[in-house]
């Protein structure tokens, strides 16, 4: 009964502090922000791989391997995402001025890039 | 016990430094690897702690997992973000609920505790019906599904009654020993609560989107959290705590943003009675081209000439970008010529509503990857109080969050919704697709003041020209 006390403190002591930390996150960095949580969401990595932990039936073999494959395509997928987005957060001091190419090119420029992806 | 609480302890606080630097971009993507270093040390905590079997096994699978996230993560576009993220908000739920079956089922451990075994069950509910309502979510968010709300017969009803039987097959699961016939009623449960979680998610659309996903974010947190109950990890625990508080705080900010309820959201009580038979512009995903023809250029040169003139006299401009913006991909116009008018010497920022794009903080992410200095973004309440002693307010594809009705009537399913005050600018352009509502089918009395120049048409030919016009 300890245990299931402790692990309640744990939860809520632990979304409190995140809920005043992540209150004061500014709107610029929701997306990124939520991109980040879906990686530590997949902690469940945990528990899959603690599936493994003792001896396991075939059936529970695959179905801890699937749960491994989904949490860690999470896991690296969503902070890799979310450093490519942050990269891309530029201040600058002084206004750009530089050569641009013609409209019509830079837009077909811009698209086949977009749709190579 | 007391060094593993210490060593959890320290886990836990390296995550929170992680989600503490997240107040400019720079630190933000210092926190995001300072979360990664906690994930990861809770991984070695683990690794540590336990023996595993099949270790060839898990380290194929993981293998893979890594491959396949980097691969997708490297090649996702900034507009496929949200349904990227919704994607694995899903993924994260089928995690979730497959450890939670394989817990509840297993027969060569001990039995596990009350407490564990009803954590287990609502993480293995939690976790099919985040599954399936991201799947749905992130269909409609791709275009792959239709975005507007689809509504079923009695939709409500339906909900309220896959819940029941869900509660029911929860607790005969519950009083079932290990064997056969449980894991036939897990099973069952799973496909019921993915089941409630489509009937959930399809009923949402459009400009709710937003609403939406960031729910879902907080259920995927909390089936982690679940799962950390049922094999008692508090890790675990912890890290699907900070999602939850993550997703929980989004939501929350989404709905104020809209002046909406989260039930009003997901019940469509005191639903949109305008919304259902309009076709709502803001989020047809292509008949921008088609229109932006029928616009001859000699036709509408002079709401684009006047723009210009308007622009050469301002000092100081703000623009305001809408989720009609991102659907003609003119982020990257409407950054130029912003570029443009601070070489004019105009003082330009950017105004970004709370729920101008498909998920919180998407406007800010595209005009970030369109080189926007982000210095300029402003948020609603920093910069509402200047539209007064501004003199040219650019709407690009917004409608709702400017339309003055949602503050001057009562009566309309906008009212009391925070809008940008555009219309307290000396002049506004507005760089529409053409004069149709936004989604909440509300009409904008904006269109029709006096100092408003109208600029219909595909807002990347048409911010293009207005650009042109100044160099």
């Amino acid at each position: 009964m300890t245990d299931v006390f402790l692990m309640l403190v744990v939860f809520g002591a632990v979304f409190a502090l995140g809920y005043l930390l992540i209150r004061r996150v500014p709107q610029m960095l929701h997306t990124p922000l939520m991109s980040m949580t879906n990686a530590i969401s997949a902690v469940t990595i945990l528990g899959a791989l603690l599936l493994f932990a003792v001896e396991t039936t075939p059936v529970e073999k695959v179905l801890g391997a699937l749960a491994i494959v989904t949490a860690i395509f999470n896991v690296a997928g969503g902070f890799v995402i979310t450093d490519r987005m942050l990269a891309m957060f530029r201040r600058k001091d002084t206004p750009r001025v530089e050569f641009r190419q013609p409209q019509g090119l830079e837009r077909a420029a811009a698209r086949s890039g977009k749709d190579g992806t | 016990m007391l060094t593993g609480l210490l060593v959890d302890l320290a886990v836990i606080v390296v995550l929170l430094a992680g989600i503490a630097q997240f107040r400019t971009p720079p630190g933000a993507r210092r926190g995001n690897w300072t979360a990664a270093l906690a994930l990861a040390g809770a991984l070695a905590v683990v690794l540590y702690r336990h023996r595993l079997q099949d270790v060839p096994l898990v380290v194929v699978v993981s293998a893979l997992g890594v491959l396949i996230g980097a691969w997708v993560a490297v090649r996702v576009t900034m507009i496929q973000i949200p349904a990227m993220v919704a994607f694995q908000h899903g993924a994260g739920g089928v995690a979730a609920f497959l450890v939670a079956y394989v817990e509840l089922t297993r027969s060569g451990r001990e039995p596990l505790t009350a407490a564990a075994e009803i954590a287990a069950l609502l993480g293995l509910i939690v976790g099919a019906g985040t599954f399936s309502g991201s799947l749905v979510a992130s269909g409609k968010l791709a275009n792959r599904l239709r975005q507007t709300p689809t509504v079923l017969p009695g939709h409500n009803a339906i909900l309220v009654a896959l819940a029941v039987v869900l509660g029911a097959l929860g607790i005969w699961a519950a009083f079932l020993g290990a064997g056969i016939s449980l894991c036939v009623v897990l099973t069952i449960l799973i496909v019921g609560s993915a089941a409630l979680g489509i009937v959930f998610a399809v009923r949402i659309g459009g400009a709710d989107m937003p609403v939406l996903i960031s729910f879902l974010n907080a259920t995927a947190g909390l089936a982690a959290a679940l799962c950390g109950v049922a094999i008692g990890n508090r890790l675990l625990i912890a890290c699907g705590a900070t999602v939850a508080a993550s997703g929980s705080i989004l939501t929350h900010v989404m709905c104020r943003g809209m002046n909406r309820g989260l039930a009003s959201v997901f019940t469509g009580i005191k639903a949109r009675p305008a919304a259902a038979p309009m076709a709502p512009s803001s989020i047809r995903p292509d008949p921008a081209a088609d229109v932006a023809e029928a616009v001859s250029p000699a036709g509408d040169a002079d709401p684009i000439s006047r723009s210009v003139e308007l622009l050469r006299e301002a000092r100081r401009v703000i623009v305001i970008p809408g989720y009609g913006m991102a659907l003609a991909d003119a982020q990257e116009e409407v950054v130029r010529l912003g570029e443009r008018l601070v070489e004019l010497g105009k003082e330009v920022k950017f105004a970004v509503h709370p729920v101008a794009g498909r998920m919180p903080g998407h406007m800010h992410v595209l005009l970030a990857e369109a080189e926007v200095d982000y210095g300029r973004l402003y948020e609603l309440k920093d910069i509402n109080h200047e539209f007064a002693e501004t003199d040219i307010a650019i709407i690009v594809g917004a409608c709702d969050v400017v339309n003055p009705a949602a503050t001057e009537r009562s009566d309309t399913p906008i009212s009391g919704m925070p809008i940008l005050k555009a219309h307290e600018a000396r002049h506004v352009v507005v760089c529409n697709l053409d004069e149709r509502p936004g989604y909440s089918g509300v009409a904008n009395p904006l269109y029709g003041y006096a100092k408003t120049v109208l600029v219909w048409g595909d807002a990347q030919e048409t911010i293009g020209r207005i650009r042109a016009g100044l160099s």
